[in-house]
């Protein structure tokens, strides 16, 4: 049974709609890429599956249970974390209160905390005072991906984590997937950048028009079956 | 291709005819009515002149004005100080009273605008109280505890003789019969005006300066300039009713001419109960208001309780006011000021 | 001598203000809410403490200790019940809603306590005053700049070392991304609003322990508060005291020269700063 699934989700913005009928699924410690131009819907896709849009309560599963229409603050209490697209650090929080705010009323037990943390993202502990806001994109990025994981989830889902970062600082923020997925989580990862999704995904779902256009394991697809499913097959 | 765009709707030309009827009658209400009729009138009249300027402020141009008082008691002051000071009479004095609650909006809008939202509204509420504590100085109109029209000069106003005559009533109803008259054409020039307005290319630049300013402003909607006309025209309409107001009443103090209650608490719950940003909820809200003031005036505090706790359940369950209500079951518009394409054919590019 | 004098009163009467206006300040700043009912919710907690000491008998400090629980309540049902449905990206709900909370709560209290005006029972304490050489200090309205001051540090430990500071600080920057750290933002709300009310009860002890007050004197309360708060930046508590001072001092000075302009004085000192730094002394940086 997957660990999470979504089932004919759709999603409108106003008289938009922006997704129609999605389905995917994550099995568990299984890494998961979507990838997609923009506008494809893939952050539309993460924010139903982490609360912020609402849906039916069936049109999102987790662990067996349907989560569709609770609230961002319970579906991460149940085990579903999300790193939002843009980082969205909170700028009065040295980077620190960032992390700590990742486990706000409430105690997780697992392998994440401030200690494992800081291991994982060493510079972070040098830079634990300073406003979160004053640090690099880069490291803005593993205070993100920190914050996420202080909630010890079960499925981690990242939004565009390498968008407008160097490839040096790419290789360093997914560097740390492995680790993550070694302590126990399943990822979700969403990726314009067709090469990076590839390598650390162990199954890819291509996006197009709020549509799933293509789905299969890395090596199983080809270069051109992508690029039609990414940019629409006319063209 | 032969298309027009319109404004009109087939119950808005119903509701012309019917308008007009409604009009002549109004203008023939003192030949059949007693005076206790007319002051009512008097008294729902200029309240909608005051709620369609409130409603001018802040359902089409986003300012949401505690302040309205500032500018009542600003007509008022003017008024009494031109007919008792001035030796003007006191009908034309009316009209000239606007120019003074304008010379008070111009430092008014220059201090508010520099806040915004909430903070705006307050700011407008802390101007309108300095423009009271300064009334309340003003020592030849009785400073705090304010003083009243000198009879010779109600008596002797424009007009009121040839009322006397034509209507065979007493100088007293003939006063009120003139000061309805005036209101009567206030509301409806107030009503006529903002309507003209909205269906002007201004019109549609303040509701786009309301629902998104950024993008109003990308587009070349000078945004500044349109808070301000806005702010001016509302507060010259106010004026000339609350100086209006005041010749009824003929008596002034600063607490009565400024207070937040009666000429800004009031209005701005007539428009909310009737329905804010449409033309039609100001005068709903007035019906509303004035038939609850009648069943309720005499339990006092209750019934501001009443209007309250109503404004807060409208604002919460129907924001949008009774007319709100019933415009969307019914789509009926009275006062239409959304475009429309009527005739020709919808046609893309491709076709030509 | 004599202006040095007035100029202390005035410090003094700031810390009053500052009282009115730290519970508006806070509520700002967390959720962008301006209410409009604030001044009357002060003049509600005179009467609430008031229908402590005439019921139980207590002594006024000890009646606002047991209000402050039941202030709390108050205003974490207001917020969840009512306020959180107004907000939202439209100013027009949360300003229209409790501007008629406004109307409504001063017409009950009038129908519950009628116009009347009353006072907070005083003792020899709070009427004695400390000779400092020539200049004669009250003891009340020292306790009044004492408790603002207490209120404002005790504010910011609260915001900067505890964890409950933390998730207000989050959510006022991103309330949509706080939620999905888990944080509950509608309760959050809630809980600012119930402290608000706590703070709320403290100004209205010394504002029933200094003076008169009756139903209607709630708008004017807001006023000041609302002042202190733009002259010393949204969000900045010391700040807000700063403002109060401003007000308080312009007020005295006000008054000294003619006793009819002292309200006058602190307006126009408002409108003073507003000319001179439209946003405040102390402004935050990021907003």
């Amino acid at each position: 049974m997957a660990l999470l699934q979504t089932e004919g989700l759709t999603a409108h913005y106003g008289d938009f709609q922006a997704l129609f009928g999605v389905d995917i699924e994550l099995a568990e410690h299984e890494t998961v890429a979507i990838i997609g131009a923009n506008g494809a819907g893939k952050t539309t896709l993460m924010r139903s599956i982490s609360g912020v849009l609402g849906n039916a309560p069936s049109a999102v599963r987790f662990d067996g249970v349907e989560i569709g229409t609770l609230p961002a603050e319970d579906i991460v209490s149940q085990g579903v974390a999300m790193v939002p697209e843009g980082r969205k650090l909170f700028p009065s929080l040295s980077v620190e209160e960032n992390l700590l705010i990742g486990t706000y009323g409430r105690k997780t037990r697992g392998h994440w905390n401030l200690e494992t943390i800081y291991e994982l993202f060493p510079i972070l502990s040098e830079r634990r005072h300073n406003p979160g806001m004053a640090l690099s994109g880069g490291q803005q990025q593993m205070v993100a991906i920190g914050r996420a994981l202080m909630s010890n989830p079960r499925v981690l889902l990242c939004d565009e984590i390498s968008l407008g970062l160097a490839p040096v600082v790419i290789k360093d923020i997914y560097d740390a997937v492995p680790k993550i997925k070694q302590a126990g989580a399943s990822l979700i990862v969403v990726e314009q950048d067709i090469a990076q999704a590839l390598a650390v995904a162990d199954r890819v779902y291509c996006m197009m028009e709020g549509r799933i256009t293509l789905t299969g394991t890395p090596d199983s697809l080809s270069r051109d079956a992508i690029y039609d499913a990414y940019f629409g097959a006319s063209q | 291709m032969s298309y027009i765009v319109t404004t009109q709707t087939r119950a808005s030309s119903v509701s012309a005819i019917a308008g007009i009827l409604l009009i002549l009658m109004l203008i023939a209400l003192p030949f059949f009515a007693g005076r206790g009729t007319i002051q009512d009138m008097f008294f729902i009249l200029t309240m909608l002149t005051l709620a369609q300027f409130w409603n001018l402020l802040a359902g089409y141009g986003g300012l949401v004005s505690i302040g309205q008082q500032a500018f009542v008691g600003a007509g008022a002051y003017a008024l009494f100080a031109l007919v008792i000071l001035g030796g003007f009479d006191p009908v034309l004095a009316v009209a000239l009273a606007g120019f003074a609650a304008l010379a008070i909006a111009v430092p008014t809008a220059f201090f508010a605008f520099r806040l915004n939202g909430a903070y705006f509204a307050i700011g407008t509420w802390v101007i309108a109280e300095v423009v009271r504590l300064i009334a309340s100085q003003w020592k030849s109109l009785g400073g705090g505890t304010g003083t009243s029209l000198p009879r010779d000069a109600t008596r002797d106003m424009w007009f009121v003789e040839m009322i006397e005559e034509t209507l065979g009533v007493r100088s007293a109803a003939a006063r009120d019969i003139l000061a309805y008259w005036i209101a009567l054409v206030l509301a409806l020039v107030t009503i006529g005006g903002i309507y003209w307005l909205l269906r002007t290319r201004r019109g549609l630049a303040l509701a786009a300066v309301r629902d998104n300013i950024e993008a109003a402003k990308s587009v070349g909607v000078d945004a500044g300039r349109m808070k301000w006309m806005v702010f001016l025209t509302s507060a010259f309409g106010t004026g000339v009713a609350g100086a209006l107001i005041y010749l009824q009443k003929a008596r002034i103090s600063p607490d009565a001419a400024f207070s937040v209650t009666d000429w800004t608490a009031y209005v701005i719950f007539i428009v909310v109960i009737g329905g804010i940003g449409t033309m039609e909820g100001p005068i709903i809200g007035v019906l509303v208001f004035f038939a609850l003031q009648s069943l309720l005036a005499d339990f006092g505090s209750w019934y501001l309780m009443t209007l309250g706790v109503l404004a807060i359940s409208i604002m919460l369950v129907a924001p949008r006011g009774l007319w709100g209500l019933v415009s969307e079951r019914t789509s009926l518009q009275l006062f239409p000021i959304q475009r429309r394409l009527r005739g020709g054919r919808l046609t893309t590019s491709e076709d030509q | 001598m004599i202006w040095v004098d007035t100029i202390i009163q005035g410090i003094l009467l700031g810390g009053l203000y500052a009282l009115f206006a730290a519970g508006l300040s806070l509520v700002f700043g967390i959720m962008r809410l301006v209410n409009l009912a604030h001044g009357d919710l002060i003049v509600m907690g005179a009467y609430l403490i008031l229908l402590l000491v005439t019921l139980l008998g207590l002594p006024p400090f000890l009646a606002a200790v047991v209000a402050m629980p039941l202030m709390f309540c108050i205003g974490w049902c207001l917020q969840k019940f009512l306020l959180n449905r107004t907000l939202g990206d439209d100013i027009l709900p949360p300003l229209l809603v409790t501007f008629g909370l406004s109307v409504a709560l001063q017409n009950a209290l009038l129908e519950g306590f009628s116009a009347d005006s009353q006072r907070l029972p005083t003792d020899v304490l709070t009427t004695a005053s400390i000779q400092a050489g020539p200049i004669s200090l009250g003891v009340m309205p020292l306790l009044t700049f004492a408790s603002a001051v207490l209120v404002i540090v005790g504010l910011n430990q609260l915001f900067y070392r505890t964890e409950l500071g933390r998730a207000f600080r989050a959510t006022s920057d991103d309330a949509t991304t706080a939620s999905l750290m888990g944080i509950k933002t509608a309760n959050i709300f809630a809980t600012a609003t119930g402290i608000a009310l706590v703070i709320v009860t403290v100004a209205a002890l010394y504002l029933g322990l200094r003076a008169n007050f009756d139903p209607n004197i709630g708008p004017a309360r807001l006023i000041y508060a609302f002042e202190a708060v733009i002259i010393g930046g949204l969000g900045s508590l010391w700040g807000t005291l700063a403002g109060g001072i401003i007000i308080g001092v312009a007020q005295t000075l006000g008054a000294a020269i003619n006793p009819e302009w002292q309200i006058l004085s602190g307006h126009i000192a408002f409108l003073l700063v507003l000319l001179v730094r439209p946003r405040g002394l102390f402004p935050r940086a990021h907003d």
